[in-house]
């Protein structure tokens, strides 16, 4: 199976009217935009579409901007809401303007950094632009530019807050943030009235840096993106560099992928939980996720020597085979460890009536807004959105199992966390149906000593912990990628927040924010 | 039952026998002082260390264990750290309002400390209005929070400082319509009378049918919030507010409120034990003469604390189990439920009595 895509050229002019057009005929989830720099050819975008309700069938839209020193590109915020901070990315780092867009501000790099340093030629090493030493000054001002009717570019200003909001600043350094997260919060007394997600505290430009590495060396970062999808990552960018370079890997890797994966999802969803409980006050149950999350985390070290930062997946297998005692750990975690802890966890919080006043009905997402924001994952289920890569594109061994797709109706925060706690369930399922016939085979196969994938694009995607990971990678034929575009499930996730949000309370925001379930190494990358 | 005042008035006499009337009363007032001072520090510590100690019992954890014998030393330590703790003042604050606030707050905490019986003759503060007086003094610990909300020119703690504000006032609305419903059975407002009356005649929670223990669990409840203590710590919320009103504080500023906070739940189940369990009368079964005299060996101060730690315990088992209440509906579980519950249980009261149902 090749995963190689050609995208279909449109030049600015018609991409608004092309992608509408899409857009009506079912291709309504925008899973993936991504900047390029094609060097000669100008620097544009590449549109990654999917039927959302359908098939699950992706097409890819190429536009390049006709001006190579500043660039512009038609916005299409005003067809998806994620477009809107999909753009910002792509403008913070490549410097396209996008005409029409409602807030071009930097995403995640400061408001004075000079320069786009995706681009091939932003400074030259000797030439970088000097480290600022004073302290960022965020700016409250958004820019929108327009065409005029002589063909110039116009900018519009105006203010992201109105002048008597009281913003509160939750982050960067926020117990309930999950990380360095800055949520620019304008209250109402306890009410919720705008948040302005600031991103990018820890930013470390993986894509960028990967571009300078070799395949294998590019393996080693995938795991400090989502810390809590360490697996899935991984075996996202290493199914997509194999795919490319038509490599198959043995039925006895495919499973073992499977059930790895299948455990990461169980870690992250118990840490989901549990942090849940945390923000919520309900320490205790925090620390009974805790102790079962150990469980899981100490199978991944017998086999694997990592805990966080697991390293496993390779191009072409897997690092090491599966320790002796693996079946045995797992068996006793998904028949005995996960039953009773799932049972005392909806003992001692789901039936809770303080939670369950405070998660039913409070910061709900329609089935329309999550397929808008690209909220995947068990934030889009929660809202009745089958979304589930593992159904609808079947990858690794995922068409062996049986197993259900979880979804709720409603899409508040109280379907968003049970979503999470029955999958549970079932990913425990999909690990009884193969850990006792784990195939035989080469966890290994054969590869030349230099990895390097054919000329073209490439785009893989496995269903991650909290939604759809996807992986876009061109080539040129090097041993290095042109360009790696991760596609970040948390990213949808933050930009949903402000929607989901509004008008709720304090308090709210931080259920919401803890049911939503983003990490933010995945968002900054 | 041994009467403290056997002590206090030879320790009255022997000074009046050495010094003139006035000078014996400075004497006095200061080993009283003192010896607050010393039991409230003391009773920090073993309150934190036993909340420690529980909660980590209750989430499968061992809690401190490392700093001598089952980790005892640890507490003193963590005091020495916050007495030498650098008291950080921030620009652009009230310095006045923001150095007064744990004052008020620890004062508050203090003078009730000062109100509990604690032995037969061991009362430190004891009139005849003493129910009025401790709620009265219980009241200044709310301006601490909202000048130290107010003073600390911080966002977090502003909407800390309004939220204890709005459950704190709410809640003393049901605690002193539940004391009054206890009023209408002891007859009086002195803690020492009300003690006597029930090592007389039996505790007041088993004298007044169910009004009294449905008046002890709204107590219980009313008071938790009172004390801003989980579930009920939205002043505070860590998860929300990073540290709500005592956000801008440092080393032993913020140590008073931590302290206060402990003593404030001490308190609560102090009075608690008080009014509904029999303070440090023992428990005795009319007719049992003989175990009753077993009951009356064990010291007055032993019983108290006794019934004090039994209500810490329920107070800690909810605190470390439930999650935190959002604003709104703390404030309805108050003035939706609470109260007209409470005032409920005033009329019943005031039947029962006026009717003579009670025991």
């Amino acid at each position: 199976m090749s995963n190689k895509i050609n995208p279909i050229v449109v030049a600015p002019e018609e991409l608004h009217e092309k992608l509408a057009a899409l857009k009506a005929e079912g291709y309504d989830f925008l899973e993936c935009l991504t900047g390029c720099d094609w060097e000669e050819e100008g620097l544009g975008v590449v549109y990654s579409l999917t039927k959302s309700s359908t098939t699950f069938e992706m097409t890819h839209i190429k536009c390049v901007a006709n001006d190579k020193e500043n660039p512009t590109l038609p916005t299409v915020s005003d067809l998806w809401d994620i477009a809107n901070i999909y753009e910002r990315e792509v403008y913070d780092f490549y410097g396209i303007i996008f005409i029409g867009h409602p807030d071009m501000r930097r995403l995640f790099l400061r408001e004075d950094w000079v320069g786009f340093p995706m681009r091939k030629n932003d400074h030259p090493e000797e030439k970088n632009a000097e480290i600022p030493s004073t302290n960022e000054e965020i700016s409250d001002t958004r820019h929108k530019y327009m065409i005029d009717a002589d063909g110039k570019l116009v900018c519009e200003d105006s203010p992201v807050f109105a002048e008597d909001a009281y913003v509160v600043n939750i982050g960067p350094q926020h117990p309930s943030t999950h990380g360095v997260l800055h949520l620019r919060t304008a209250i109402e007394g306890e009410r919720v009235k705008q948040i302005d997600p600031h991103l990018g505290y820890i930013h470390r430009g993986i894509e960028k840096l990967s571009e300078n590495m070799t395949y294998p060396q590019t393996l080693a970062l995938t795991d400090r993106m989502d810390y809590l999808g360490a697996m899935q990552t991984r075996h996202a960018l290493c199914m997509c560099i194999e795919q490319a370079m038509g490599i198959e890997v043995s039925p006895r890797v495919q499973v073992i992928r499977t059930i790895m994966d299948e455990l990461q999802r169980i870690d992250s969803h118990i840490l989901f939980f549990s942090c849940l409980c945390q923000d919520l006050g309900a320490t205790t149950a925090f620390l009974y996720g805790f102790r079962d999350r150990e469980e899981v985390l100490k199978i991944f070290e017998k086999t694997t020597g990592g805990r966080l930062i697991i390293n496993y997946n390779m191009i072409g297998g897997v690092a090491h085979d599966l320790h002796p005692d693996f079946v045995k750990d797992v068996k006793h975690f998904i028949n005995e460890t996960m039953p009773k802890g799932l049972k005392e966890y909806h003992s001692i919080f789901t039936g809770n009536v303080i939670f369950r006043n405070r998660s039913i009905g409070v910061g709900p997402l329609s089935r329309e807004q999550v397929i808008s924001y690209g909220c995947t994952g068990g934030t889009g289920r929660a809202a009745g959105w089958h979304c589930d890569l593992r159904k609808h594109r079947p990858y690794a061994a995922y068409n062996q199992v049986k197993f259900n797709e979880i979804t709720y109706e409603s899409g508040d925060s109280m379907d968003r966390y049970m979503v999470r706690l029955k999958e549970i369930e079932e990913s425990c399922e999909i690990i009884r149906q193969l850990i006792d016939n784990i195939p035989e085979g080469p966890i290994q196969e054969k590869l030349k000593p230099i990895v390097k994938v054919p000329e073209g694009c490439y785009y893989s995607a496995v269903e991650g912990s909290r939604g759809i990971l996807g992986v876009y990678l061109e080539s040129k034929g090097d041993k290095s990628p042109y360009r790696l575009h991760y596609r970040s499930t948390g990213l949808p996730l933050v930009a949903a927040l402000d929607e989901a949000c509004r008008n709720y309370m304090i308090a709210d925001l931080i259920t919401i924010g803890g049911t939503m379930d983003y990490i933010i190494p995945d968002i900054d990358r | 039952m041994f009467d403290f005042s056997v002590f206090t008035s030879w320790l009255d006499a022997a000074l009046l026998s050495v010094m003139p009337g006035w000078l014996t009363i400075l004497v006095e007032c200061v080993l009283v002082a003192l010896g607050i001072i010393t039991l409230y520090a003391i009773f920090a510590m073993v309150m934190i260390y036993v909340e420690r100690k529980f909660c980590a019992f209750v989430q499968c954890r061992l809690g401190p264990d490392r700093v001598g014998p089952w980790g005892t030393i640890q507490v003193v330590c963590d005091v020495l750290k916050m007495l030498t703790k650098e008291i950080v003042s921030l620009r652009k604050t009230d310095r006045f309002l923001h150095a007064l606030a744990p004052f008020l707050v620890v004062t508050a905490s203090m003078t009730t400390f000062a109100c509990l019986p604690w032995n037969k003759g061991a009362q430190i503060l004891d009139f005849n209005v003493g129910v009025f007086f401790f709620l009265a003094i219980g009241s200044i610990g709310v301006v601490g929070i909202l000048l130290a909300g107010w003073s600390a020119n911080n966002k977090y703690s502003l909407i800390g400082a309004m939220r204890a504000g709005a459950q704190i006032i709410s809640y003393e609305l049901s605690i002193g319509m539940v004391m009054l419903t206890m009023i209408c059975l002891t007859g009086t407002m002195s803690f020492s009378e009300i003690c006597q009356n029930q090592a007389e005649g039996g505790w007041y929670i088993f004298r007044g049918h169910f009004v009294a223990l449905a008046a002890f669990i709204v107590y219980l409840i009313a008071g938790n919030a009172e004390c801003n203590r989980g579930p009920f710590d939205l002043p505070e919320s860590e998860s929300e507010l990073t540290a709500g009103y005592h956000t801008e504080y440092s080393g032993m500023d913020f140590g008073f409120y931590y302290l206060a906070e402990y003593l404030n739940l001490f308190i609560c189940a102090g009075m608690a034990s008080t009014i509904f369990l029999g303070g440090w009368a023992p428990f005795v079964i009319p007719g049992l003469d003989g175990f009753n005299e077993v009951m009356a060996i064990i010291p007055g101060f032993v019983w108290f604390l006794v019934k004090v730690f039994f209500v810490l315990f329920l107070l800690l088992w909810e605190r470390w189990t439930f999650p935190r209440l959002r604003i709104d509906q703390i404030l309805t579980l108050e003035w939706k439920y609470l109260i007209p519950i409470s005032m409920l249980l005033l009329v019943l009261m005031a039947l029962c009595v006026s009717l003579g149902l009670t025991f």
